[in-house]
C-alpha cells in the first residue's frame, strides 16, 4: 500500500490550499476517527437540524400569529410539529450533547482519545443517516396527501393512530426506522463515553477529580443505556405491527395502546434528564471558572445528578394523568415527579452558592447559564404544578404543557449550549466569538424567549390546546398568539447572529491562545485547537483543578482535597 | 504538563474498556429484554382470539444446551487465560455446537408451530408476542454465533494466543448474558406463561 499517496486521518491541516486538497481535506472527515472531528462533525450536524427545526417552528408561529390563517395547510402543519419535536430532540438535543462530550471527555480527563474510535465513527454516521433518513420522508415516496411522506402523528406517535389502517402510507415508517437506527447510533455514542470515563483517564484522575462535565456525561450515558433501548424496543414493536401484522397495540386483537403510552414515556421522561444533565455539566464548568471559585460542593453535585438520573426512571406516567389510571398510580407518578425537585434543588443552591461571594465576569457564557439558572428554576416550578394531578387533568396538553418544557429546553438546556459554544469555541477553533455579536445574540435571545414562553403559559390556561393548526377569533387567544409568534421572530434573529458569529469569528475572531477564560480543567493546557494527539505528555493530575495547580504553585488544591 | 509535580501512584489501574464497553451494552440490551417481557406479561391471556400458549412444548432439551454452553465458554475461558489453546479450541467449539443445536431447536419448535398449530407472527396477539420475544433471543444468539465463529476460524486457523484472553473473555460476557436473558424468557414464556 502507498502510504505516502493515502491521506492519515487527523493529520491534514484544517485550510485546504489547493484543489487536490479539497478533496483529501474532506475525505479525511469523512473517515476520521478522531473524537475532536466526530465531535465537530456532530456539532456541525445538530446546529443545521437545529436551523431546519427553528425553521419549522417559525412557519407554525407564522400560522397561529393570526386566528383562521391560511399560511400552512392543516396536514403540513402536522407534519412540521412532529418533525420539529422529532428533529429537536433526537437531531438536534441527543447529537449536540454527545458532539460535545465527545469532544471534551477525552480532552478533560487527559485521554488521547475516546475507548473505541471507529465506534464513534460508526454511531456518528448512524446518527447521521438516521437524520437524513427522517427529512428524506419529505421528498421520498408519494404520500397520501400529495406532498412527501412526511410523518404526521406527533413525535410520541400514540397508537391507535399509528397503526396502518388510520396511518396509510409510509410516513410512521420513515419515523419508526429512523429513531431506531439513530437509536443504535446514540447507544454507541453512550457505550463509548462510559468506557472512556472509566478506562481512559490519566494519571491521577481519580472518579471524584474528574471534572463535573464528564461526571454529567458519564451519568447521562448511564441514563441513555436504560432509555433510548425502551424506545428502540417499541419502535421494534411499532414495526411488527405495520410490515408483519402484528397486533401489540391493535386493540381488536387484545393489544392495548395504553401499552405504547407506557413504553414511549419509560423513554420519554428520562430522555428530558438525559439531554439536560450534559446543559447541567456546563453550568457547572463555566458558573466557578467566571465566578473566580471553586465548585461548591463537588461530591453534592455527583450524588445530586445520580439521584436525578435515578428519579428519572421512575416518573414517566405524570404524562399520562389524563388517561384515567387508578389514584394509586396517579398518586405515586405524583410523589415521584416532585421528588425530582430534591436533587435539582441541590444543584441550584450549589450554583448560587458557588456565585455568592464570587467575582463574577459578566461574559457571554456567564450571561447565558445565569439565565438558565433563573429559567431552570421557573421550569422546575411549572413543572411541579404539572405534577399535580388535578391541575394537569384541567392543563393537560394545553399550551402551559408545552411552555413549561420549553422552558427546559429552551430556556435550560438551549441556553447552556450557547453558553458551551461561547466557551469552548475558542478552544475548538483557536480563535473567540464576538462578545459583541454574543450579547446581541444573548440579550435578543433572552428578550424573544421570554416573550414568547412567558405568554405561552397564559394562552395554555386560558384553554389554548398544543396541536391545533389554528383558531377562532372569538377565543380571546388573538393578541397572545400575536406576541407569541412576535417573540419567536426575535429569537429567529438572535440565532442568525449566532450563526453568523459562528462564521465570521472563525476568519476574522480575536486569537485565543491555550486558555482563553484563565480556567482550570486540563482541555486549555493543550493548545487551541489541541492537537490530534491532544497532550504532548500524559498529564498526571492531583486535584480537581489541575490547571490551578500549575497556576498557583505555592497554593495547590491538593493541600486541601482529600 | 511538565511543571505538576509527579507523584508516586504506581497502583494507577483502570478497569478494561473492553469489559466496560460490553457491561454498558449488556445493560442496555437487558432493558430492551425487560421491554419486550413485560409486554408479554401484560398481554398473557388477553389475547382475543386464536391459538393460546397451551400448544407450546417445553423446549428442555434446548435449554440444557444453551445453559451448559455457558458452562463450555466458562471452560474455554479459563483454558485460553492458561495458554492452552488446544483445549481452548475444543471448549470453545462445543460452545458453538450447542448454542447450533439450541438454534435448530428453536427452527424445529417454530415450524412445528406454523406448520401444524397454524400460530403465526399476524394470527393473534399471542403469536405477536411469542415470536418477537423468542425471536429477539434468537436474534442474540445468532449474533452471539456469529461471534463465536469468528473466534472459531481464528482458532483453526492458529492466529489465537493467550494474549488474546481478555477479548475472549468479553465475548464470553455478551454470551452469559445471551443465556442468563433465556432463563428469563424461559420462565416467563414456558413456565409462567403457558
Amino acid at each position: 500500500m502507498a502510504d505516502q499517496t493515502y491521506p492519515i486521518p487527523g493529520t491534514l491541516d484544517r485550510t485546504p490550499s489547493g484543489g487536490a486538497t479539497v478533496l483529501e481535506w474532506l475525505h479525511s472527515w469523512v473517515v476520521t476517527v478522531d473524537h475532536k472531528k466526530l465531535g465537530i462533525l456532530y456539532i456541525l450536524y445538530a446546529l443545521c437540524f437545529l436551523l431546519v427545526a427553528g425553521a419549522e417552528a417559525m412557519a407554525m408561529r407564522i400560522q397561529l400569529a393570526v386566528p383562521n390563517n391560511h399560511f400552512l395547510s392543516p396536514e403540513l402543519f402536522n407534519e412540521f410539529f412532529t418533525m420539529h419535536g422529532t428533529t429537536m430532540v433526537f437531531l438536534v438535543g441527543m447529537t449536540i450533547i454527545f458532539g460535545i462530550g465527545n469532544y471534551l471527555v477525552p480532552l478533560m480527563i487527559g485521554a488521547r482519545d475516546m475507548a473505541f474510535p471507529r465506534l464513534n465513527a460508526f454511531s456518528f454516521w448512524l446518527s447521521a443517516f438516521g437524520g437524513l433518513f427522517l427529512y428524506f420522508s419529505f421528498i421520498g415516496g408519494f404520500g397520501l396527501y400529495g406532498m412527501g411522506n412526511a410523518p404526521d402523528v406527533t413525535w410520541w406517535a400514540y397508537a391507535p393512530l399509528t397503526a396502518k389502517a388510520f396511518t396509510p402510507g409510509h410516513n410512521t415508517d420513515y419515523w419508526a426506522l429512523s429513531l431506531i437506527v439513530m437509536g443504535f447510533g446514540t447507544l454507541g455514542a453512550a457505550i463509548n463515553i462510559l468506557a472512556t470515563a472509566f478506562s481512559m483517564r490519566c494519571r491521577g484522575m481519580t472518579l471524584f477529580r474528574m471534572p463535573l462535565f464528564v461526571w454529567l456525561m458519564v451519568v447521562t450515558s448511564g441514563l441513555t443505556l436504560i432509555t433510548i433501548t425502551p424506545l428502540t424496543a417499541a419502535q421494534v414493536m411499532l414495526v411488527i405491527d405495520r410490515y408483519l401484522g402484528g397486533h401489540f397495540f391493535d386493540a381488536q386483537a387484545g393489544g392495548a395502546p395504553i401499552v405504547w403510552m407506557h413504553f414511549f414515556w419509560i423513554f420519554g421522561h428520562p430522555e428530558v434528564y438525559v439531554l439536560i444533565l450534559p446543559a447541567f455539566g456546563i453550568a457547572s464548568e463555566v458558573i466557578p471558572v467566571f465566578s473566580r471559585k471553586a465548585i461548591f460542593g463537588y461530591p453534592a453535585m455527583v450524588a445530586a445528578s445520580i439521584g436525578i438520573a435515578f428519579v428519572s426512571t421512575t416518573v414517566w406516567a405524570h404524562h399520562m394523568f389524563t388517561v384515567g389510571m387508578t389514584s394509586v398510580g396517579n398518586t405515586f407518578f405524583a410523589l415521584s415527579t416532585m421528588m425530582v425537585g430534591i436533587p435539582t434543588g441541590i444543584k441550584i443552591f450549589n450554583w448560587i452558592a458557588t456565585m455568592w461571594g464570587g467575582k463574577i465576569r459578566f461574559a457571554t457564557p456567564m450571561l447565558f447559564c445565569t439565565a438558565f439558572l433563573f429559567q431552570f428554576l421557573c421550569a422546575g416550578l411549572t413543572g411541579i404544578m404539572l405534577a399535580v394531578a388535578p391541575w394537569d387533568w384541567q392543563l393537560h396538553n394545553s399550551y402551559f404543557v408545552i411552555a413549561h418544557f420549553h422552558y427546559t429546553l429552551t430556556g435550560s438546556f438551549l441556553f447552556c449550549m450557547f453558553a458551551a459554544f461561547y466557551y469552548w469555541y475558542p478552544k475548538v477553533t483557536g480563535s473567540m466569538l464576538s462578545e459583541k455579536l454574543g450579547k446581541w445574540h444573548f440579550w435578543l435571545f433572552f428578550i424573544g424567549f421570554h416573550l414568547t414562553f412567558d405568554t405561552m403559559h397564559f394562552v395554555g390556561m386560558l384553554g389554548m390546546p398544543r396541536s391545533i393548526y389554528t383558531y377562532q377569533a372569538d377565543r380571546g387567544w388573538n393578541t397572545l398568539n400575536f406576541w407569541i409568534s412576535m417573540g419567536g421572530m426575535i429569537q429567529a434573529i438572535a440565532v442568525l447572529i449566532f450563526a453568523w458569529n459562528l462564521i465570521r469569528s472563525y476568519r476574522y475572531g480575536k486569537v485565543a491562545g491555550n486558555d482563553p477564560w484563565d480556567a482550570w480543567t486540563l482541555e486549555w493546557s493543550t493548545p487551541s485547537p489541541p492537537p490530534a494527539y491532544n497532550f504532548a505528555e500524559d498529564p498526571v493530575v492531583r486535584s480537581r483543578r489541575p490547571l490551578w495547580d500549575i497556576k498557583h504553585p505555592n497554593d495547590p488544591d491538593w493541600k486541601y482535597e482529600r | 504538563m511538565s511543571t505538576i509535580p509527579i507523584f508516586a501512584d504506581e497502583n494507577w489501574k483502570l478497569p478494561s474498556r473492553g469489559r466496560v464497553g460490553i457491561l454498558s451494552l449488556i445493560i442496555g440490551e437487558s432493558a430492551i429484554f425487560t421491554i419486550f417481557v413485560v409486554a408479554y406479561v401484560y398481554y398473557i391471556g388477553r389475547s382475543s382470539y386464536g391459538p393460546t400458549p397451551r400448544i407450546l412444548d417445553v423446549p428442555y432439551f434446548n435449554t440444557v444446551c444453551l445453559l451448559s454452553s455457558s458452562l463450555t465458554i466458562w471452560l474455554a475461558e479459563h483454558a485460553i487465560e492458561r495458554g492452552k489453546i488446544r483445549t481452548f479450541g475444543l471448549w470453545w467449539a462445543a460452545t458453538l455446537l450447542l448454542g447450533a443445536i439450541f438454534l435448530v431447536g428453536t427452527a424445529v419448535e417454530w415450524s412445528r408451530l406454523i406448520v401444524v398449530e397454524g400460530l403465526t407472527i399476524r394470527t393473534n396477539l399471542f403469536g405477536t408476542t411469542f415470536y418477537s420475544l423468542v425471536g429477539l433471543h434468537a436474534t442474540h444468539v445468532v449474533v452471539g454465533l456469529v461471534g463465536l465463529s469468528i473466534v472459531m476460524l481464528f482458532t483453526l486457523f492458529g492466529r489465537i494466543e493467550q494474549r488474546h484472553a481478555e477479548r475472549i473473555q468479553v465475548l464470553g460476557l455478551y454470551w452469559h448474558f445471551v443465556d442468563a436473558v433465556w432463563v428469563v424468557v424461559f420462565t416467563v414464556v414456558y413456565i409462567v406463561g403457558r
